[in-house]
């Protein structure tokens, strides 16, 4: 195999507070292939955004503390100067923010703040840059280009902030794209705008993608293959198609069982997962999903590790056996399907 | 841009009047106050105080007075001061005006560049004992008072060390022109300067360390940095511009303030005769004329501020221009 684009090996942050330690990521490690989406879907606070900022190191946080390696090309980025990290963000790796709205500079033109990461990469004339800009604008679908690359970040709507964003994260021909949940702040029908430009541009230059959201729905969407994050931790991590027909954890019963779909009868009642995510500061003993797991028993008191249990590249952190998973996974997800038997799945529906 | 003019002129007459109305009752309702009384010297008789009140208008309705007083204020300059009657109030005040504005532009340059590098420094070296060193000190620069500071400066100046090679440079104190000794001018208004600039530094250091602190944590920030930016781009170019927006409509106040006649305990302890010093001199004498012209200069120095902040708001902030 080829090596990965970016490799986390065993990533850990923790942030001092007055209450304690707060464990936001507890050894992390994932890989993404030339090409290749990764889509990371978790609760909020389930340590996915905090994950791929480390990577970027962009949290600036005295209290923090960053343990563990990521490879980037080789390079460990957490040993490499200011300097140096600096040159990878952007023309290596970029990212989108979740908000749009406060993610642009209020004070400068869009057209400007295009130019600028540019021009910090690039040898190239002002002129160029803003031709640049105006061209990614274009490619990004922002009308009357041409005109607007003037415009202030205000003069335009959240969707149309976010296709700038875009624009500004491609602009350096970036090898690996971070989309930290760039839906989530927008209306549902510009949602499914902005995932398509991503899904072009990712075609289009060939980038990586690692796309971070909450919603399964998206992920099912764009993604090539799948980490469920918990408390800081992956649970399970495969194919897309194996997550979402082969889910061996119950976190992730809990997410597929909460998003409609249109291939199954509709429910009367989307299941939702009981309780609430554990505070990273005192985490259960054990599996830190055990409080909120219907299935769990005396095993669960030690940490499960992720690892592969059924032999075909499929990683799953759950002590129960992949028999008994098999059995529970339907009625799991789909409570009111109980004792109908498996549904027929076709190639159309899926 | 010709609408925001006309409407900020507007305002400042509407302003003006107003204050002077309000100094004028305020003056003649004073108990005690009778102009005739200081015009007529020692001991005068009913008759002399009886014809200072026909020659001035003294004897005439209140309104009636009022605008004798902006006629001869504004229209013909002619305003006579009460306590010396060959002073011309208006020239006078001419001419105290640069003392007063070569005082405050100069500390204000000091105090804007000297709080921005402290600002900028605790903001950046925050989490080391630096940060809080550089912040007590702005707090002690803001809790010193003027006086207190330019007597102490004077007498360490002017007096104890004057002869030591620290301080033998300092003139005597006074005001020189610029047009009369540039170097002099400059030197003697140094310690003054210096002075003046202290509580603002110390204002400013911190609200702008403050500033910063917020603006680091906005989302736009993170995105510059994300770009693969500088870190001192970030700073300046990101955190800082964005941060100055509440320090510029700030300075234009202050500044405005200041020169308004603001700096009275300044040039009154460096004797230098300016707007302040006229002013203080006006009401130990209680000399309406100067006291009136004075409170007019300043009112319209503080509307003229105001109206230039909102230009360099609407220069520094896209958000609030009107489109």
């Amino acid at each position: 195999m080829a090596e990965p684009l970016l490799e986390v090996r065993d990533l850990k942050v923790s942030f001092r507070t007055e209450d304690g330690t707060v464990k936001a990521v507890d050894g992390v490690s994932l890989e993404v292939a030339e090409g290749e989406t990764l889509g990371i879907v978790g609760e909020s606070g389930s340590g996915k955004s905090v994950t791929m900022m480390s990577v970027m190191r962009l949290i600036n946080d005295p209290n923090m503390r960053v343990e563990g390696e990521v490879f980037y090309r080789g390079h460990d980025l957490m040993k490499l100067t200011q300097e140096q990290i600096r040159a990878i963000r952007g023309p290596g790796i970029a990212m989108i923010f979740q908000d749009p709205m406060t993610s642009l500079n209020p004070v400068y033109k869009i057209g400007w703040q295009i130019s600028e990461q540019i021009r910090a990469h690039e040898k190239i004339s002002a002129k160029a840059a803003h031709a640049r800009a105006v061209e990614l604008l274009r490619a990004v679908g922002i009308p009357h280009a041409q005109e607007r690359v003037d415009d202030y970040p205000h003069q335009f709507s959240g969707g149309m902030r976010q296709r700038v964003m875009i624009a500004m994260a491609v602009s350096c021909n970036p090898d690996l794209l971070i989309a930290d949940e760039p839906t989530t702040a927008l209306d549902v029908t510009i949602q499914a705008q902005i995932l398509e430009l991503i899904k072009k541009l990712r075609d289009d230059y060939g980038t990586s993608v690692v796309l971070i959201t909450h919603d399964m729905g998206v992920v099912a969407d764009i993604a090539d293959r799948v980490a469920v994050m918990y408390a800081g931790r992956i649970v399970e991590q495969g194919s897309l198609r194996s997550v979402f027909y082969d889910a061996e954890h119950p976190y992730t019963w809990g997410l597929l069982g909460s998003i409609a779909r249109l291939d199954r009868p509709r429910p009367p009642r989307l299941t939702a997962i009981k309780g609430t995510p554990p505070s990273l500061i005192h985490l259960p003993q054990g599996c830190a999903f055990g409080p909120r797991c219907p299935y769990r028993f005396d095993l669960c008191t030690e940490v499960p590790s992720l690892e592969n249990r059924l032999g075909n590249g499929h990683l799953d952190a759950c002590h129960l056996d992949p028999e008994r998973k098999r059995d529970l996974r339907e009625t799991a997800i789909h409570p009111e399907l109980a004792g109908r038997g498996q549904p027929e799945l076709t190639e159309e529906s899926r | 841009m010709l609408t925001f003019i006309v409407r900020r002129l507007a305002w400042t007459v509407l302003v003006l009047f107003v204050i002077s109305v309000i100094t004028f009752f305020i003056f003649f309702k004073t108990p005690g106050v009778d102009p005739a009384r200081a015009l007529a010297g020692r001991n005068p008789n009913a008759q002399t105080l009886a014809e200072i009140r026909a020659q001035f208008g003294l004897n005439r309705p209140l309104p009636v007075q009022y605008l004798l007083m902006m006629k001869q204020l504004f229209v013909t300059r002619s305003l006579v001061s009460y306590s010396n009657q060959g002073l011309l109030v208006v020239p006078e005040l001419a001419a105290a005006a640069p003392a007063t504005l070569s005082l405050v532009f100069g500390a204000a340059v000091i105090w804007v560049v000297v709080a921005i590098v402290m600002g900028v420094a605790a903001a950046l070296l925050r989490g080391t004992w630096l940060d809080p060193v550089l912040m007590i000190l702005a707090l002690i620069g803001i809790s010193a008072p003027v006086f207190w500071v330019g007597t102490l400066a004077n007498y360490i100046t002017q007096g104890a060390l004057h002869n030591s090679f620290l301080f033998r440079w300092v003139p005597p104190l006074g005001y020189t022109p610029f047009t009369q000794s540039p170097s002099q001018w400059f030197l003697g208004l140094l310690i003054p300067w210096i002075t003046l600039s202290i509580l603002y530094i110390g204002l400013y250091a911190r609200v702008l360390r403050g500033s910063l602190l917020e603006v680091q944590n906005e989302d736009f920030v993170r995105t510059a940095r994300a770009k693969g930016l500088r870190e001192s781009r970030v700073v300046v170019r990101h955190t800082l511009r964005n941060s100055m927006i509440t320090f510029v409509s700030l300075f234009g106040l202050d500044f405005g303030a200041l020169v308004a006649g603001g700096a009275l305990l300044t040039e009154v302890v460096f004797s230098i005769h300016g707007i302040g010093y006229l002013t203080w001199q006006a009401f130990q004498s209680l000399d309406l004329p100067t006291i009136m012209a004075t409170v007019v200069f300043g009112a319209f120095f503080i509307v003229l501020a105001n109206a230039l902040v909102d230009v360099a708001y609407a220069w520094l902030d896209p958000r609030v221009r009107p489109t």
